[in-house]
């Protein structure tokens, strides 16, 4: 029972928890940051790779798909890794800020850069599964109202193509999300990272001097439950988005 | 760049070639064998799932939430630190085993459920009046029409699983990824970086770029093929109207 008692005043402790949470936040922001820049880095991937079948402008679409391909069969490790050595820090981050060390701040940039190239990978498919499914018909209609091809893109297709892959960007959120805890590798930043590291260090904490198995069930506990939450709502919202949308479609298809 | 032009470093890595293979063999292991479980797991759960018994859906929903809503890494961490603390400890590639396919084992019986619920209910009620038991219908008329949509998303969790050995990191791992890294900054052999992390991620991409093609184009064919049957379904329909 002491044991479990020394484990549970770990995180009722206020310092402890307020680190945690601090944890948390950071997950947050570095998985919104990195769905953001990798929705429009993913975009020009996708419109690269779908419509750049010209002779000249051929080449920039094998360079998509090699991006594409060459970040979707390799692990995210991987690149957190590459990044690490050989992405270059700007010279203005290398300062406290956040109440991060300037050494931590360098890591939390590199490693972002990571999962951003690798998010912005995945997304590029989502677009384009998002365009493909925007009908023909929509170009030709375009065309013969004499909108321009970039027009066409900007104002018929894009909006279209966005609004169909909002639930799939949603539980690529989640899988940011997750796909973040991969941090914890290298740096001590986000919530998982945290965690490992307050156990990694119970023994100070829970007042009894040896880390115990109860330790490691309140603290990853918790760190699940977390996650879970934050997840499980964002889940919650796509079911429903699904949902609606199922019953909204077939009226789209009778009228349009 | 870190010595990506340097013979020296490419030589290092040629010297040290059996840590790259072994590393290789312990991500082939771990992905196979936490495929099997996840496979075990997986096909239960969603024949749990498409189940007309209630609680039997409840267990496997409330299963597939927990683990598709958390991080595989946790998962991993909880169960090797949960072990290692507890005095059981099992060793890092069967902690690996078991949480891939504990995690995978989740999305595989989503895979499953689609597969099931995408065969028309008629199928169901057809095979209970010929009088088929719960396996006989399943097995004779139900798998044989779901297993072609089973199998593309299946490939991609092979991909997934085999990517996802480098969790094997945190425990302190084995895998490709982790004998990589500690190749890279090693005492003896530390510094290629660029040639190894080239190599190691040509290992994945050589694994992984014809499973997931092959995915997406069956993915494609079966979809234009699902199209053209409805189309023909439609048109057959407005004839006899």
């Amino acid at each position: 029972m002491d044991t479990i008692r020394g484990s549970l005043s770990i995180i009722t402790n206020g310092a402890v928890l307020l680190y945690l949470l601090k944890g948390v936040a950071f997950t947050v922001i570095i998985s919104l940051t990195a769905v953001v820049i990798g929705l429009l880095f993913g975009s020009v991937l996708a419109l690269l790779r779908n419509y750049c079948n010209g002779r000249k402008t051929r080449v920039f679409k094998w360079l998509a798909v090699a991006y594409i391909e060459i970040f979707r069969n390799t692990p995210l490790l991987l690149w957190i890794f590459v990044c690490l050595v050989f992405c270059p820090c700007p010279e203005f981050l290398g300062r406290k800020m956040w109440g991060l060390s300037s050494a931590e701040i360098k890591l939390l940039f590199k490693t972002a850069v990571a999962l951003i190239l690798f998010t912005s990978s995945v997304i590029a498919e989502i677009v384009r599964g998002g365009l493909n499914s925007v009908a023909e018909g929509q170009f030709e209609a375009g065309h013969s109202q004499g909108f321009g091809t970039v027009q066409i893109m900007i104002y018929i297709v894009l909006p279209q193509a966005y609004r169909n892959i909002v639930p799939t960007l949603l539980s690529q959120v989640i899988t940011t999300i997750k796909d973040s805890s991969y941090l914890a590798n290298v740096a001590t930043i986000e919530l998982m990272a945290r965690v490992k590291k307050i156990l990694s260090s119970a023994q100070k904490y829970n007042g009894l001097g040896t880390v115990n198995v109860s330790d490691v069930f309140v603290l990853f506990g918790f760190a699940c439950l977390i996650y879970f939450a934050i997840n499980f709502t964002i889940s919650f919202f796509v079911r429903n988005m699904q949902k609606k949308r199922k019953r909204v479609v077939p009226v789209r298809g009778a009228t349009g | 760049m870190a010595g990506l032009f340097s013979a020296n470093a490419w030589n290092k890595v040629w010297i040290y070639r059996g840590t790259f293979l072994m590393g290789l063999k312990n991500t082939v292991i771990s992905a196979g064998f936490g495929l099997l479980l996840s496979l075990c797991i997986g096909i239960v759960l969603g024949l749990f799932a498409t189940s007309e018994k209630k609680p039997l859906a409840a267990v496997a929903r409330v299963y597939v939430e927990l683990v598709q809503n958390t991080p595989l890494l946790l998962q991993m961490c909880f169960l090797y630190y949960a072990l290692a603390f507890s005095g059981h400890g099992l060793g890092i590639l069967l902690t690996g085993v078991l949480s891939l396919g504990i995690y995978h084992g989740a999305y595989v019986a989503e895979v499953v459920r689609a597969g099931i619920e995408a065969v028309p209910k008629g199928q169901f009620e057809a095979a209970f009046s010929q009088g088929f038991g719960y396996l006989g219908r399943m097995y004779y008329i139900i798998l044989p029409q779901s297993i072609k949509v089973i199998l593309p998303p299946m490939v991609n969790q092979v991909v997934n699983i085999f990517k996802n050995t480098s969790c094997l990191y945190i425990v302190g791992g084995a895998d490709l990824i982790s004998t990589t890294y500690s190749f890279v900054t090693g005492e003896n052999t530390g510094g290629a970086y660029a040639p190894a992390y080239l190599i190691s991620g040509l290992l994945f991409f050589i694994v992984c770029c014809p499973l997931s093609s092959l995915a997406s184009m069956w993915e494609i064919s079966l979809k234009r093929r699902e199209d053209r049957s409805g189309r023909t379904d439609r048109k057959r329909s407005e004839r006899v109207a």
